[in-house]
């Protein structure tokens, strides 16, 4: 009974910590998503300053610890005066940033999916560059890589929880409070772990309906 | 299909726009780097004062203690880690059902658990006064599992000539998986492996959530007790620790690259199927 008291005893600490997890998840992906396929483009345009970019991003954020990237923007950001930004704000940047370089590797593993007659026929219709990209080489890369793209999701998922340590209200936060205010420890990580597996089973069954929706056959 | 395909050699007028964007994107980082540094003036971070603290041989002294217990922390639940990832995969693929069971629920229950959850939870139940254990135990349960899955599709890959063949000279079982599988599966997923190793290492700085003194703890604690008259030193710090966080673990994935172009033994459909948790960022 102790059990199922703990959840129903705290059902607001409960439902502001999934809460704060789906939001901090929802919008840090938004910004991976976008990021990283922006991080993609420049890593296989013709401009070699661009390529640059796009590889020493994905080399330095792949080879950082999380938890020391969100000390660095926690601590560190607001002493260079961008104090009015807030840990939720912070923390979704954190995260946005550190899976666009993720994202990044999957778009350019499908872009290498793509056979080569499809960039050669687009160019020799005369597409420029970004219209190669665009409407050629990215839709149907985009189709090959959305089962990598949900492991990628599910990671963030549970990345996400680390924020928890750093002043985000989310899972991991009412844990801590929880298990501090000598809640029983096994009953919170149950429904904690509870929280955490209902978003990624979700996550992961979209994303098999989507592979199998979209799936490009060859 | 290599990035070359995507565009044609750049004649004179490409070569020119060319040009004009890397002029444009040039401007653009000097810009932003500008203002990082009038940041950094503005806010007084270039002040002696702040970084004074590094010229003394006890804070030198802290960070190379950290260092080490970091060091200390990957060592053990790398190696652990990968004793419970062979165990683990030797018994996904195991004859009897229970056992194959048993470590299918263990590898995808530690693989969908947030490693942060585990690890406090694991310190405020046995290890409040030896975070360095629950840090470990965390490390190991969630890595192993990884690693279990990339030598099961090790193991899976190794042609089945060389089980068939081993079976015929009147191996065991248990030979056949120690003498003849595991070897081969393990030698040609070293890539991924050692990927997974820097994960292992990565996450050693999460000892900073349950306040055990590895690198970023220690860090920490040298910007909390420096007090200046701008603020306290976090920004130097991370210019401290990071490079050498990011040293290592550029170290380790340089490594594993190394021996992936040299091996030339991983089977791509195995790294593929394993590689998923280094890939998805986990």
């Amino acid at each position: 009974m102790d059990f199922l008291n703990t959840l129903t005893d705290n059902t607001e600490l409960f439902r502001k910590g999934f809460l704060g997890t789906l939001a901090l998840t929802g919008s840090s992906a938004l910004i991976a998503l976008v990021l990283g396929t922006l991080m993609a483009a420049f890593r296989v345009s013709p401009v070699p300053v661009l390529r640059w970019i796009g590889t020493t991003w994905v080399t330095i954020l792949r080879n950082t610890p999380l938890t020391l990237l969100f000390f660095a923007s926690v601590f560190a950001v607001p002493k260079l005066g961008l104090n009015q930004l807030t840990y939720f704000v912070l923390a979704m940047a954190t995260l946005g940033f550190y899976t666009s370089a993720f994202v990044c590797e999957v778009v350019r593993s499908g872009i290498n999916t793509v056979p080569i007659g499809q960039a050669e026929a687009a160019r020799s219709l005369g597409l420029t560059f970004s219209q190669t990209l665009r409407t050629v080489i990215l839709p149907q890369a985009g189709r090959t890589v959305i089962g990598p793209i949900g492991s990628v999701l599910i990671a963030l998922t549970k990345n996400s929880a680390i924020a928890g340590g750093f002043n985000v209200v989310e899972l991991f936060s009412t844990q801590k409070t929880l298990t501090e205010n000598a809640n029983p420890l096994f009953a919170v990580f149950f429904w904690i772990a509870l929280g955490y597996l209902l978003i990624t089973l979700v996550l992961s069954g979209i994303f098999r309906g989507l592979e199998n929706r979209l799936a490009v056959a060859r | 299909m290599s990035a070359t395909v995507l565009f044609d050699t750049p004649g004179p007028k490409a070569r020119a726009r060319s040009k004009a964007y890397t002029g444009i994107t040039g401007l653009a980082l000097a810009a932003l780097l500008g203002w990082i540094g009038y940041r950094f003036w503005v806010t007084g971070q270039f002040d002696a004062s702040m970084w004074a603290r590094f010229e003394y041989t006890d804070v030198q002294w802290a960070i190379v203690q950290g260092l080490l217990t970091t060091l200390k922390v990957f060592a053990i639940a790398g190696a652990a880690s990968l004793v419970l990832g062979a165990v683990l995969a030797v018994g996904r693929l195991s004859d009897h059902a229970p056992v194959r069971w048993v470590s299918a629920v263990i590898v995808e229950f530690f693989r969908a658990m947030p490693l942060v959850i585990m690890i406090y939870a694991l310190y405020r139940w046995q290890f409040t006064d030896r975070p360095m254990w629950a840090l470990v135990i965390g490390l190991t349960l969630y890595n192993g599992s990884v690693q279990a899955e990339v030598i099961r599709a090790g193991i899976n890959a190794v042609p089945r000539g060389q089980a068939e063949a081993a079976y015929a000279l009147g191996l065991r079982k248990s030979q056949v998986m120690r003498v003849v599988l595991v070897p081969q599966a393990v030698r040609s997923m070293l890539p991924t492996i050692i990927s997974q190793l820097v994960v292992t290492l990565k996450d050693t700085s999460l000892g900073y959530v349950i306040t055990y003194e590895e690198l970023l703890y220690v860090g920490n604690q040298i910007a909390a007790t420096t007090n200046t008259p701008n603020g306290f030193p976090y920004v130097q710090v991370m210019m401290v620790i990071a490079p050498i966080y990011i040293a290592m673990c550029l170290l380790l994935s340089w490594a594993a690259r190394a021996i992936e172009r040299r091996g030339g033994r991983t089977t791509s459909t195995g790294a593929a199927l394993a590689g998923a948790g280094m890939a998805a960022g986990d």
